[in-house]
């Protein structure tokens, strides 16, 4: 559950994502849910020369189960808060 | 929040499957694990000689295991594809 709250709080901002096929794609989240399959709008390939099997789409469902990465800009994230959140949650876990 | 597939219902979509292959077709439906019924599909086959499309059959049930990405068509920039001559490598497995 932590992981979803994370990216429901950066909804909204711009990720790539990187799937297990190597590909990515440059996008808006527009929504994850508890799989922590992504949503994402208005999307741009990156590298479309070599991947233009995308070209005539806009918005995209990514299953989480194949994503690799997430690509996150450093200054959306507070990072002692995550990892304060995933410490407390890794002790709740192992009781 | 809950990012479903029920917007893209009875639209054209783009599904591309975990082994790397491209179908498109008027999305009908799907469930929680992302089986999808896909109506009027085709395969679109990309290769480094030429992107040809064939037609497969009109409907289609594609098990969730096996769906990578779906992507929503839109049909003003498809039209004005020349799928002829776009050449690429095909898409790779997912590793996991």
């Amino acid at each position: 559950m932590l992981f979803y709250s994370f990216f429901k709080s950066l909804v909204g901002k711009d990720v790539v994502v990187e799937l297990k096929n190597d590909l990515s794609i440059c996008g808006t989240l527009h929504s994850v849910d508890q799989y922590l399959n992504i949503k994402l709008s208005d999307i741009s390939v990156i590298d479309s020369e070599k991947y233009p099997h995308m070209l005539s789409v806009k918005n995209c469902f990514i299953r989480g189960s194949v994503v690799r990465y997430v690509q996150l800009p450093a200054d959306e994230v507070d990072t002692q808060l995550l990892q304060d959140a995933a410490r407390k949650e890794a002790t709740v876990s192992t009781r | 929040m809950a990012s479903g597939l029920e917007n893209y219902v009875n639209q054209t979509v783009s599904v591309i499957t975990s082994d790397g292959r491209n179908f498109i077709g008027t999305l009908k439906g799907f469930d929680q694990t992302i089986n999808i019924i896909l109506d009027e599909s085709h395969e679109r086959v990309f290769s480094s000689t030429s992107g040809v499309a064939q037609v497969v059959l009109g409907l289609h049930i594609i098990r969730g295991d096996n769906v990578a990405i779906v992507g929503q068509i839109d049909e003003s920039i498809d039209s004005r594809l020349d799928l002829g001559n776009i050449k690429a490598e095909p898409l790779g497995p997912m590793v996991h």
